[in-house]
């Protein structure tokens, strides 16, 4: 008996309370919308194989990249780990039954729904091509693609994230189990937290900035217009005081992934734990005083460009002090190659590349020759789908014989992951050097010169979508004929791992206590020991 | 299964001991928990109410200060009369719900009943006069959009509630940024207004579950998670009554 079997029928599903089930929901959506966002993602770079503008028309390249941005970010990035992993996790990683609110959880599974919904069916009736940052006067006066209910799946997507959020940090505050201190908590859910904290303070903002997108476009109010004294400035101020924070909620979880999973395959205790905590802090802290990086060039005063720049280097300093601790964890550690950790080497490395270079558009100066250009892509593809999807995957791994009782199978999955990594350099490697040599981005056309370069990145981009499609297709299988997985397969020290796979609906038999330090292998071995005792 | 025992020997039985309320969430150890739980998340979420008015208020303060004298001349445009009433209303309402939770915690039906339809009925009187106000912004072009009139500002001595307040003429520069006021007054008052109507309707629901007797029997946690809502959504208009209605009024 698990929270699979207990009950059956669709509607023991849909209408379940169960964060386990509701993590499964959002993990098949998730999956959906992913692979839309991705085919989206497959026609821009068959586009740009060719100089010309020849696969679609200029106008329908606007609206693909567009709802590319929109599906990946709103559908798929933000809600990704949190609502998944996070979801099914949380609790049993701090000994509790459930999220502390079970019908505000289904509620933000059925909003998300609502909102992914509503953006395809925007897709299908004509799109919208003003980019993912809906930016104005464009976005109000100027375009007449569905703005409208682009933006309202957006708002709707944004209220599943802010009930997320606040259930995670209700339930992390309130429903601990006995000696669960602050400080024994996996830095899996000191990551959710920070995020959580993130989708709470500044997911609002965005709404209301929609809000008045949509009342300009509709009843002609004049907050952002320029004719009426409004000022486009100020859309941007409240779209990328959510925005920025926006790629911490993203990356953040994934940070919290690779803390686990470098943990579990080096058999040692993160290095510096307090510091990789506060760490998560630090980012969610720093990210709300950053934003106006992006409108570097948008015309706001040069004293504001120079704080901004100071402040977007501070927040290199958390990231690096992750990057950092998770190598001290390495060194010295009993390091083994399973498919989470691969794909957790894959995101060191490549969220490196995409932090640093992440430094190059934070400097003003470098900023204004880089920006508008593939530089651009190539950096947040690479902290986005380099840094925080091959954390996704890696913890979908990871907990995949948690989730499901099965185990996936260990070869495919290693070659997905190597794939994945071959792939995803040839796709945005190059992009660095376009964006260098001065391609903008956002076009359906480019100077012949810089074919050579796209026709690599397209290729690599075929590469990549067969190591996205490998796990779908063996993660599949693996439910029906994986290896039973057994309870803790990879000899984890959290809580999670200690209760039966697939867990109980309450997760535990009884309410655990917590009576060890975080991350304690002596504790493990001693449990072992004592379990070999009684049944000798 | 074998695992799991490891850690759980010695778990305090929770459940059991006693006959637990009915409204006890299966997910929590007690009802203080529980309590304590949908409060804190209460609170949070009004944390993301006070940032989504926050954007507003942001933009509010940008264009007050660019546009002073066009954010005076149109104030003079709303009814002080009118939003003082509403500012009683909502107070005296604020007064009520107060009272419903004290009463939901008395385990007085009767007077919950009461205190609940009495802050309805304030809240709808709240949003009959906001209509009244609109009307008359309707009525003398004031909403921005196409329709929008600047008469008002460019010969004050044409419009009484301005020539009252004895406006001088404005540029037609700035005149043209009164537009940008109305945009921020009807944004605002509109997101609150939506935020009454919620909560009236919020309001209605409890009137006829309490009636029934739902939150006289030791479960107040709604009413009071609600109360907390409806105070938020006053103190906003608290704000925005001065911010909107009493620009120039401080001299």
């Amino acid at each position: 008996m698990n929270y699979l079997t207990k009950e059956n029928g669709l509607l023991s599903w849909l209408l379940t309370g169960d964060h386990k089930r509701i993590a499964m929901l959002y993990l098949i959506s998730l999956s959906f919308f992913f692979f839309i966002g991705g085919a989206l993602a497959g026609l821009i770079r068959l586009e740009l194989l060719t100089p010309q503008a020849d696969l679609m028309a200029t106008d329908t390249y606007n609206k693909v990249f567009t709802m590319h941005g929109v599906i990946m970010i709103f559908f798929f990035l933000v809600p990704s780990v949190p609502a998944t992993i996070g979801n099914f996790l949380i609790p049993m990683m701090i000994g509790a039954k459930d999220l502390a609110l079970p019908k505000i959880n289904l509620l933000s599974w059925y909003l998300y729904m609502a909102g992914g919904l509503l953006a395809l069916y925007t897709m299908m009736t004509g799109g919208v091509d003003t980019g993912w940052t809906f930016t104005t006067p464009l976005s109000t006066h100027y375009v007449n693609t569905n703005v409208l209910t682009t933006g309202l799946a957006a708002f709707i997507a944004g209220f599943s994230s802010i009930f997320t959020g606040l259930n995670f940090i209700v339930t992390i505050h309130k429903m601990r189990c006995p000696g669960m201190t602050w400080f024994k908590l996996p830095l899996f859910v000191w990551a959710n937290y920070a995020a959580a904290v993130l989708m709470v303070l500044a997911t609002p903002v965005v709404a209301i900035a929609i809000v008045l997108i949509a009342l300009e476009r509709t009843l002609g109010i004049g907050v952002f217009d320029p004719t009426k004294g409004g000022d486009p400035l100020l859309f941007q101020h409240l779209f990328w005081f959510y925005s920025h924070p926006a790629v911490y909620i993203m990356i953040l979880p994934g940070m919290g992934v690779i803390s686990e999973v470098i943990s579990t395959f080096s058999r040692k205790r993160v290095f510096g734990y307090t510091a990789v905590a506060f760490s998560s802090v630090a980012i969610a802290i720093f990210g709300f005083f950053v934003w106006a990086h992006h409108m570097f060039i948008m015309g706001i005063s040069n004293y504001a460009v120079i704080v901004f720049s100071l402040l977007t280097m501070l927040v290199a300093v958390p990231s690096a002090i992750k990057i950092f601790n998770w190598t001290f964890t390495l060194y010295k550690g009993s390091i083994t190659f399973e498919t989470p950790m691969l794909y957790a080497f894959g995101f060191m490395g490549l969220f490196t590349i995409g932090g640093l270079t992440g430094v190059f558009l934070g400097v003003s100066g470098t900023d204004i020759h880089l920006t508008e250009t593939y530089f651009i892509v190539a950096h947040f593809h690479f902290v986005m789908v380099g840094g925080m999807l091959m954390a996704f995957l890696s913890g979908i791994h990871f907990w995949w014989p948690k989730m499901t009782g099965r185990m996936y199978p260990e070869k495919i999955s290693q070659l997905a992951a190597v794939v994945t990594f071959i792939g995803f350099n040839f796709t945005f490697f190059p992009q660095f050097i376009l964006g260098t040599l001065g391609m903008p981005r956002r076009y359906a056309s480019y100077p012949p010169e810089f074919q050579v370069l796209n026709v690599f990145s397209t290729a690599g981009a075929s590469i990549l979508g067969v190591g996205y499609l490998l796990p779908v297709l063996y993660l599949t299988w693996s439910l029906k004929y994986g290896a039973v997985a057994g309870d803790n397969p990879w000899q984890a020290t959290g809580l999670e791992w200690q209760t039966q796979s697939p867990p109980l609906t309450e997760n535990f038999p009884v309410t655990p206590i917590m009576d060890h330090e975080v991350y304690d292998y002596e504790w493990l071995e001693g449990q072992k020991a004592k379990e070999v005792a009684s049944v000798g | 299964m074998s695992d799991s025992s490891a850690i759980t020997h010695g778990a305090p039985e929770a459940a059991g001991h006693h006959a637990h309320p009915p409204y006890l969430r299966h997910h929590f150890e007690s009802v203080e928990q529980q309590a304590d739980t949908t409060n804190f998340a209460m609170w949070l979420f009004l944390l993301t109410e006070i940032m989504f008015f926050g954007g507003l208020f942001t933009a509010y303060l940008i264009y007050r200060n660019w546009y002073y004298p066009a954010f005076v001349a149109a104030s003079h445009q709303l009814s002080i009369p009118l939003g003082g009433l509403n500012t009683l209303l909502l107070i005296t309402s604020s007064f009520t719900m107060a009272m419903g939770v004290w009463c939901a915690e008395m385990r007085k039906k009767s007077g919950l009943v009461l205190c609940l339809i009495l802050t309805f009925i304030l809240g709808m009187g709240f949003l009959g006069i906001k209509t009244i106000e609109y009307g008359e912004k309707i009525e003398k072009h004031h909403v921005p959009g196409f329709h929008y009139s600047l008469n008002s500002f460019l010969n004050p001595d044409s419009d009484e509630a301005a020539k009252a307040a004895g406006d001088k003429p404005l540029a037609l520069d700035m005149a043209r940024h009164t537009e940008v006021y109305f945009s921020l007054y009807f944004a605002m008052t509109g997101m609150h207004a939506l935020h009454m109507i919620i909560g009236i309707s919020i309001l209605g629901y409890m009137i006829y579950r309490a009636q029934a007797g739902a939150y006289t029997e030791g479960h107040v946690t709604f009413v009071e998670n609600f109360g907390l809502y409806w105070h938020f959504v006053d103190i906003v208009w608290i704000f925005l009554f001065p911010l909107l209605y009493l620009i120039s009024r401080h001299q």
